[in-house]
């Protein structure tokens, strides 16, 4: 369901090009657990963000489903986001002033869902992330591990095919990042296409394929 | 995407900052506020200038015998004209629309006597409807009674001043007075009113016009005094009066038509100007406002910059986070105009309470375009920002410390 070819992504730094991707070929399939490992700043946020659609690459191509995304414009990238991609970030990125339902019915209110039906599907997601105690908390009265499941609830609400993590466990304790960890592959066993990016090699080795990337390119496999 | 949806989501950015929300609100409210404020306050004082020259006279067109040629306050008669009789105001009447009242005045000056005491004082004939035309008031009594334009009762008027030197302020109604070789019977003393047009309506003493008129030995009116429904309506009413005693006379406009119009509309433009000064100083106020408005909005856009970022990662587009924003600064003026406008209706009631003869109200336009405004302000002053956060980098937004 994913294919990419030469992906590279240029950043100009001073005058200076820094290649934080150089011509990466990659395919994942439908389902697939998948981990992308390496040293800081070898590119993995960089290759999860192009896959996720919130990045373009500077060249090569990018089949998602069969149709080509890499150069489509922002209205079509946003769109693609909202349907197929559900994102997990290190830092969570919950909105402070919402409570754990307001944070996981955000992507719906922007795509026109109705309120009842927003707040079923929000609570069918805090139940699947056993959070359905803690749906009017907000962030700050949670843990770092139920602020993380609360992501997870807001990445599946709107039933993607790919969820993609950026070091998920990366301000979690071993014990609550184990938690994410097995809450997510939960959700991979279910069908859900995951990309797990960690330099933890104890979490990256779960994956069925994993790649290595070293200054942008792929080590090994 | 619901626009209920959309208010509640940026209401909810606004409440979390309540101390810059108030004072961002406070901003426009004492824009608005100062905007319907002084342009009440000007159109009250032109009102009230307006009515103030209506109870002078502005509503009164003048008619004189004989034809002006130089216009202002010293008349260079020419030529003998046709004398203005009783019976021309009574054709007028019947014949010519929006005369409200119409009253001959024939003065002279005759030595007025009760008992003892004598004075030589301006006696003027006219008929009751003199009392309409000059808003004249009654202390004691009444006026002179009507039907009197071409009957001849010998009962008189007498103004305050009169009343003191000859009756000693003691009640004069009833007694006779002597005018000349004849006597009167006092119906009524006026109330104060000092000198007006001309005339000192303290020190005067009014009597039917057909009186004076034998007394002065006089054939024709030496004025005549139209009352009007509005001042606006003067100058048709001038055209028409002239045109009727131009027919009366054979053709020859020998008949002058004075009005205070252009005193009047000297005086509106002034004060329109002042208003327009003021809702500009007042406009002043509102762009400052907005650009408190924009620097919150600014703020806000830079507080939430990873907010944005997220957003922009599932799935929320560019132009609904312009939207967003625009709604927040929307939100934010129109609440500060909402204010603004309960200030400015309770400081008018407060002073319409304290200064009653002051006509202050908001005019309707001012309201509704202070309401306009105050969307606009935000919308305008919040572009930029709502600007800024939509096209935000969403890789960069997230990854902002
Ligand atoms: N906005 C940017 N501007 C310039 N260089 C960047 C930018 N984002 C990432 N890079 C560079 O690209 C490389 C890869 O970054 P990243 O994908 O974040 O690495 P990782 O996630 O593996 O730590 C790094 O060398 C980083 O400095
Ligand atoms: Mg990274």
């Amino acid at each position: 369901m994913i294919q990419l070819r030469a992906i590279s992504r240029d950043y100009e730094v001073g005058n200076r090009p820094v290649h934080a991707l150089s011509h990466l070929d990659l395919s994942i399939a439908r389902g697939e657990y998948f981990s992308i490992m390496g040293p800081s700043g070898s590119g993995k946020s960089t290759l999860l963000n192009i896959i996720g659609c919130l990045d373009r690459p500077t060249a090569g191509s990018y089949m998602l489903d069969g149709r080509e995304v890499a150069h489509l414009g922002e209205n079509d990238l946003t769109l693609v986001r909202r349907h197929k991609i559900g994102f997990i970030f290190q830092s969570f990125h919950l909105v402070p002033r919402l409570t754990a339902a307001g944070n996981v019915e955000l992507p719906m209110v922007f795509a026109g869902i109705e309120k009842g039906e927003r707040s079923d599907r929000a609570d069918r997601a805090l139940e699947a992330v056993g959070l359905s105690q803690r749906a009017d908390h907000r962030p700050e009265q949670l843990s770092g591990g139920e602020r993380q499941r609360v992501a997870v609830a807001r990445a599946i609400v709107m039933g993607p095919s790919i969820l993609l993590a950026d070091e998920p466990t990366g301000n979690l304790d071993s014990e609550s990042g184990g938690e994410i960890v097995r809450l997510i592959e939960k959700m991979n066993s279910d069908g859900l296409t995951l990309l797990v990016v960690t330099h933890d090699p104890a979490i990256g080795s779960r994956a069925g394929s994993q790649i290595r990337l070293a200054d942008g390119y792929t080590s090994n496999k | 995407m619901f626009i209920s949806d959309l208010i509640l989501f940026s209401a909810g950015a606004i409440r979390k900052h309540r101390l810059r929300t108030v004072l961002s609100i406070l901003g426009v409210a004492i824009g608005v506020a100062s905007v319907i404020l002084l342009t009440s306050l000007g159109e009250g004082a032109r009102q009230y200038v307006i009515e103030e020259f209506a109870a002078l006279g502005t509503n009164i067109l003048i008619i004189l015998p004989g034809k002006i040629e130089t216009t202002g306050m010293a008349p260079f008669i020419g030529g003998t004209p046709h004398e203005i009789t009783i019976e021309d105001i009574q054709v007028l009447r019947r014949q010519i629309p929006g005369v409200r009242n119409i009253a001959p005045i024939v003065p002279g000056m005759a030595t007025v006597r009760f008992g003892e005491k004598s004075r030589d004082i301006t006696v003027a004939g006219t008929t009751s409807e003199m009392q309409g035309v000059r808003k004249l008031h009654i202390n004691i009594g009444r006026f002179l009674p009507p039907g009197e334009l071409d009957r001849g009762q010998h009962v008189c008027v007498i103004g305050p001043k009169v009343q003191a030197e000859l009756f000693a302020g003691t009640n004069p109604l009833g007694e006779i007075l002597r005018i000349g070789d004849e006597r009167f019977r006092v119906i009524g003393v006026m109330a104060p009113r000092g000198m007006s047009l001309g005339m000192d309506l303290d020190d005067v003493v009014f009597v039917p016009v057909i009186r004076a008129m034998k007394m002065f030995n006089r054939e024709g009116l030496f004025r005549v005094l139209i009352g009007t429904y509005s001042y606006q309506d003067i100058s048709r009413l001038r055209a028409a009066v002239l045109a009727f005693m131009k027919q009366r006379h054979d053709g020859v406009e020998d008949v002058t038509a004075l009005t205070q119009d252009s005193v009047i509309s000297t005086f509106g433009r002034i004060l329109t100007i002042l208003t327009a000064v003021l809702v500009g100083i007042a406009a002043i106020s509102l762009s400052v406002a907005g650009i408190g408005i924009m620097n919150v909005m600014l703020v806000s856009v830079s507080e939430r910059t990873r907010e944005i970022g997220l957003l922009k990662a599932v799935g929320v587009s560019s132009s609904q986070i312009l939207g967003a924003f625009l709604v927040e600064a929307a939100v934010l003026s129109t609440s500060g105009g909402a204010v603004g406008l309960a200030v400015a209706f309770s400081l008018t009631r407060v002073m319409r309470v304290l200064y009653p003869s002051f006509p202050i109200e908001p005019p309707v336009w001012a309201v509704l375009s202070a309401i306009l405004v105050s969307i606009s302000v935000g919308m305008i002053f919040g572009a930029l920002p709502a600007r800024r956060a939509s096209r935000l980098d969403p890789v960069a937004a997230l990854a902002k410390r």
